[in-house]
């Protein structure tokens, strides 16, 4: 950049001291701004420390936090062969074997740093804060995937924009120490560094891109993302006639070597070559080399005539051999079908005709438009804008950036999770959005200035490539008209600025394991029931119990309770947790028996009808039914439904009303009055009095309420002595 | 699981104590009576127990004064009720308390008769044994009765149908009939641990006999029981009679002949009888305890806190017998133990050295979880042993699979020759021209 310039300041005939000082006061101002936008992302993420304390989030934090505290402890040797005996039970889960370690590694890693450096920190605090510095440099990825893409403003437009999105912000604040929180890092990074590589056509980038990809598959499941829009975008070049030695070098590279790497890692294994998920990278390669093949010979022959033939017969003959390849491997089982996950991405019914448990989630669930307003605000209106610029200087970078947004875009709206996923791509194209029409509209302000400093505008911007919207002075009023304009843009980027920290202080902060609502006079009430469970079990019951629950509560239990768990997070056994299910939505004594089967000494609930916590076991029990009943079909929905209606009061089904889930929740709450004026056992969840206020349990009994109610735990009763 | 090992655990010390040679008055017996003349006109059975080294404690059934448990201790290891007509208790004893007292492991005895009060026919219900709704009701036997001096109602029955087990009622056969005259009971047939320790013959029922029979008898044949015995999943022990007099010395003394047998019995069986089956409700007989319960891999010693799949190990646990003075090694050919989840992946039966100790041998199976050693011995007459002890199982560890496989030369050598011609393609490639 430095060599373009000096023709324009020689230009000027200025001196060259005035100017280089200009220049480095923009470099300064650059890195100044970056620095701060650093900071940005990173503090604005603390709120959840300051609102509770330095504390892990959610659920799935729960065993990523288990599993870094115990590689700390044991090694790396130790935690890649961990079996660990205390999570479903009785079948126990082989850990290294089945999770990304990208998170645990790095944490790990960033804690014997900061211990080499003397900083004696506890492992807890390196996890709650790794979400936020990855967030952090995540900023710095998109500045430099901006400006590869587009030029260094909307580099800096991207890295503010992205630092405080709260897209983003939702799984990466302080505590949510998750795999999202580094993927998202790892992933951006892989395409900036692929960008780069088709942009430049170096191996040193593609190896680097490929390296990306690396730590993108240790890290989250996610990375089938990348090694799908690759090829995809690949293709599309293809398709345009934008193949080129430089796209060829790099996709070469970068699926080689990282398929290569990615067998490393113990849990993806394979794939690579046997999934149905990963065949269209594969067949992508196979058709590059095909390309580079048909390039060759057209430059040896020199007859077009004889090149059509021989074209016709390669591209026959190569696509034959790969459907007949891929036929006989998806026969022969070599290469799995497509996985439940990936069907129900691509047909948004799929998983809740087919796969309950993963229609559960809710964070699987179908995005709505308020969800989409809620995490991108004004980007929402920007994005379209930036394909628009995207699309009028198009380039193999800005192709690869609408199709990772237009792609993302869609995931995103087929699972309320994934909008993370499109977050950087939306920042990204807004960002060039902002950037072009901010950098018009200055122009246009600036018309009038002094010419030197236009020419200077210019030059920069000329030397940047970015030489655009050519300045048009027919028209009247365009001046103020632009001031007015640049005035808007500043007010919308400032609301949103609002809106993004409103947004993060507000609803994103909340570690979900501490509840905090807002009291009668307007003071916050803080239920921290789900902590005082887990302390008491891990108090006062034997180290050997085994405790039953929900899958949504295993992690914590295990982490914070240190008691076996019979299912968790972790749903890879759907039988297991069709078990439990089934013993949740069967008759006590019918569950006495499933229990005694597992073992089982205390059953836990989560119950929301003193609080009005809305997200307790009643209101998730529907699919208990649905999941015990795709496995044992004794279970069926319609007996826990009045026309179709599931209710909890009088008018509920008498299967309901009896069954394992219903008593433990509600068993002594029809004593209770929860609200002023309202009958006792008014359930203020679901706002409805509860239709069986007797309820009698004999085969568990109480252990512990906790002060809210929110967790209840019983324990099994032994078998009758006499009986 | 568990659980049962800590209340069988928490159980071995206390009998250990109870049953301690040494110190034989550890064991103390309440008997409760209707009214003092029981504890004369009895006086055989209770010198029996007396002559064993029991420690009899008589009181009235309704002496404000008795208390079974004070600050928590319980003052007595087992209960005699021989008060069949008490309605109430005196002091704070109650059916929940004597159904307490049994369920923290201690033994009872109850005799009921015809009249039994409400307050004794729920403690018997709440073992598993109903007794006769009509209060004035008694077993007739018209072919099964004990030939007396006057023909009677034939209330007074000689019965030789026992159970069937030598740890129950002694190794010495019965030879005489036991007389009973009192009310029958039956056994609930949804409790699995009730038995019959002495039953009627199949033409016996149960009627008043001072009335006329106007509607079918609601208990009738075999079905009937005279004495029942239950040991509780804690290895309590209960005996309920539904006469009282069978105790008593009058019975005990008494000859007999059943009718349409030729031979007549000098002496009832009685008195046999409830030695022995006092004998094993005392806890005298038929009480194992398992101990050391051990395992370890085939040439190793130390108990490893988890197993691989595929390794051999060794498992041996060790059983003695009470024999009344002293713990000597059972000995028997059906110890079974499991390598259990969810489901038994082995069941072996445990060779025995005949000084106790139970031992085997087997290989882990190829599966991981977390696995449970257990030993389940239910034979009928003895305390029933479940042990059980956890043990994770794991996969191999990354550097426990073969490192190089014959079979897959071919790809070593693919892997490296192509390595090698890369080498020499590049160079003749960069260097020659």
């Amino acid at each position: 950049m430095a060599q373009d310039l000096k023709p324009s300041i020689s230009s000027f005939s200025l001196p060259k001291t005035l100017k280089l000082k200009t220049k480095q006061q923009e470099l300064l101002i650059r890195v100044a701004t970056l620095a701060l936008i650093y900071i940005l992302a990173f503090i604005t993420r603390l709120f959840s420390v300051l609102r509770y304390e330095s504390m892990i989030h959610e659920f799935d934090p729960y065993f990523n936090y288990r599993t870094t505290l115990f590689l700390t402890r044991n090694g790396f040797a130790e935690f890649w062969n961990w079996f660990d005996s205390e999570s479903w039970y009785p079948l126990g889960r082989i850990i290294g074997g089945t999770l990304y370690p990208g998170l645990m590694l790095t944490a790990a890693a960033i804690h014997s740093l900061l211990r080499f450096l003397r900083l004696f920190v506890h492992i807890r605090e390196v996890c709650v804060l790794t979400a936020p510095f990855f967030a952090s440099n995540t900023t710095l990825v998109a500045y430099f995937f901006a400006k590869e893409v587009w030029d260094s403003g909307a580099g800096i437009v991207a890295a503010a924009l992205i630092a405080i999105c709260p897209g983003y912000i939702s799984r990466s604040v302080a505590g949510s120490y998750d795999n999202e929180g580094v993927a998202i890092f790892a992933l951006l990074l892989t395409f900036y560094l692929f960008v780069k590589a088709v942009n430049t056509g170096s191996l040193a980038w593609a190896l680097g891109s490929a390296f990306g990809y690396f730590y993108m598959v240790s890290a989250w499941g996610g990375y089938v993302f990348i090694i799908n829009l690759v090829p995809l975008y690949v293709l599309v070049l293809l398709v345009t006639g934008r193949y080129s030695l430089r796209l060829y070098v790099a996709y070469n590279c970068m699926y080689v070597l990282g398929m290569l790497l990615a067998m490393q890692i113990r849990f993806v294994g394979f794939q690579h070559v046997q999934s149905g998920e990963h065949m269209a990278a594969m067949g992508v390669f196979f058709l590059l080399q095909v390309f580079f093949f048909l390039d060759w010979v057209r430059h040896l022959l020199s007859d077009t005539k004889l090149f059509q033939a021989f074209l016709k017969i390669t591209v026959t003959t190569a696509v034959t051999v790969g459907a007949v390849a891929l036929g006989l491997g998806m026969a022969s089982g070599y290469i799995s079908p497509w996985t439940g996950r990936f069907y129900s991405l691509l047909d948004p019914t799929y998983a809740k005709d087919h796969i309950p448990i993963i229609a559960s989630v809710s964070e699987h669930q179908p995005t709505a438009w308020s969800s989409f307003m809620f995490d991108f605000h004004i980007l929402l209106f920007l994005f379209p804008a930036g394909l628009y610029f995207c699309f009028k200087r198009l380039s193999d970078a800005t192709i690869f950036l609408v199709m990772y947004g237009l792609t993302s875009m869609y995931f995103a709206g087929v699972m309320v999770r994934l909008i993370l996923v499109a977050t950087p791509a939306v920042c990204l194209i807004s960002a060039i959005a902002v950037s072009a029409t901010v950098k018009n509209l200055t122009r246009v302000v600036r018309a009038k200035s002094p010419a030197v400093q236009s020419g200077s505008t210019k030059g920069t911007s000329s030397a940047k490539g970015s030489s655009k919207g050519v300045i048009d002075n027919s028209q009247p009023f365009q001046r103020n008209g632009a001031i007015v304009l640049l005035l808007g843009a500043f007010y919308l980027l400032s609301r949103y600025a609002i809106h993004c920290t409103w947004v993060t202080s507000e609803a994103y902060s909340s570690p979900s394991i501490v509840l905090a609502a807002r009291g009668a006079h307007g003071q916050r009430v803080i239920f921290d029931d789900y902590r005082e469970a887990y302390f008491w079990l891990r108090q006062n019951t034997p180290p050997d119990a085994k405790v039953m629950s929900w899958w949504d509560y295993g992690y914590q239990i295990t982490a914070m309770g240190n008691r076996t768990v019979i299912v968790d997070n972790n749903t890879w056994n759907n039988t297991h947790i069709a078990t439990v299910g089934r013993a949740m939505s069967s008759y006590e004594d019918e569950a006495y028996e499933i229990m005694r089967s597992l073992d089982v000494d205390y059953v836990l609930v989560v119950f929301g009808g003193v609080t009005g916590y809305s997200s307790d076991d009643i209101n998730k029990f529907l699919w208990m039914v649905r999941i015990g009943g795709g496995v044992f079909p004794v279970i069926k929905e319609p007996d826990y439904l009045v026309n179709g209606e599931y209710r909890v009061d009088k008018g509920a089904a008498p299967k309901m009303l009896n069954c394992l889930m219903y008593k433990l929740s509600y068993y002594r709450f029809g004593e209770l009055t929860t609200e002023y004026g309202r009958p006792p056992g008014y359930d203020r969840a679901r706002g409805v009095e509860i239709g069986n206020k007797d309820i009698k349990l004999e085969y568990l009994e109480e252990a512990l309420t906790t002060q809210n109610w929110i967790v209840r735990i019983y324990k099994v009763k032994p078998p009758k002595n006499r009986w | 699981m568990s659980k049962l090992i800590f209340v069988f655990l928490a159980f071995i010390p206390l009998l250990c104590t109870s049953f301690s040679p040494e110190r034989p008055s550890d064991r103390r017996v309440l008997v409760l009576l209707d009214d003092f003349a029981v504890k004369s006109s009895h006086s055989l059975f209770f010198n029996s127990l007396k002559s064993r080294g029991f420690d009899l404690h008589f009181h009235l059934a309704d002496d404000p004064k008795i208390a079974l448990q004070r600050y928590g201790q319980y003052l007595y290891d087992a209960l005699i009720l021989f008060s069949p007509t008490i309605e109430r208790f005196g002091g704070s004893v109650d059916a929940a308390a004597i159904l307490d007292f049994v369920d923290s492991g201690h033994d009872l005895i109850v005799a009921a008769d015809s009249n039994a009060s409400d307050l004794i026919r729920e403690i018997a219900v709440e073992c598993g044994v109903d007794f006769d709704e009509d209060p004035a009701s008694m077993v007739v036997d018209h072919s099964g009765y004990a030939v007396s001096a006057t023909e009677g109602d034939h209330t007074l029955i000689a019965s030789d149908d026992f159970i069937k087990s030598d740890v129950i009622l002694g190794s010495k056969k019965i030879e005489a009939p036991v007389l009973f005259q009192g009310i029958g009971h039956s056994l609930n047939p949804t409790n699995s641990l009730v038995l019959k320790a002495l039953s009627a013959s199949p033409s016996a029922f149960s009627a008043n006999p001072k009335s006329k029979l106007t509607s079918p008898p609601s208990l009738t044949g075999s079905s009937i029981s005279f004495v029942s015995v239950i040991q509780a999943r804690n290895n309590a022990r209960i005996l309920i009679s539904g006469s009282l007099s069978m105790f008593s010395n009058r019975f005990f003394r008494s000859g007999v002949q059943k009718a349409g047998s030729p031979t007549k019995h000098e002496k009832s069986g009685n008195e046999q009888f409830f030695t022995e089956l006092s004998k094993w409700v005392f806890h005298e007989r038929g009480h194992l305890k398992a101990v050391h319960m051990q395992h370890h891999k085939v040439g190793e010693a130390n108990e490893p806190a988890i197993y691989r799949i595929n390794d051999d190990l060794e498992f041996s646990v060790e059983i003695f017998e009470w024999s009344g003075t002293s713990w000597e090694p059972y000995v028997a050919d059906d110890v079974q133990v499991q390598f259990y989840m969810m489901s038994p992946y082995v069941l072996k039966t445990l060779s025995t050295n005949g000084k106790g100790r139970y031992f085997t041998s087997f290989k882990v199976p190829d599966v991981y979880g977390v696995f449970q050693f257990k030993v389940e011995y239910e034979k009928l007459g003895y305390t029933s042993l479940s042990l059980s002890k956890q043990i994770p199982v794991r996969p191999f560890r990354h550097n426990e699979y073969e490192r190089f496989i014959p079979a897959a030369y071919p790809y070593y050598g693919a892997a490296f020759s192509m390595m090698a011609g890369f080498f020499i393609f590049t160079a003749v490639h960069l260097y020659s021209k």
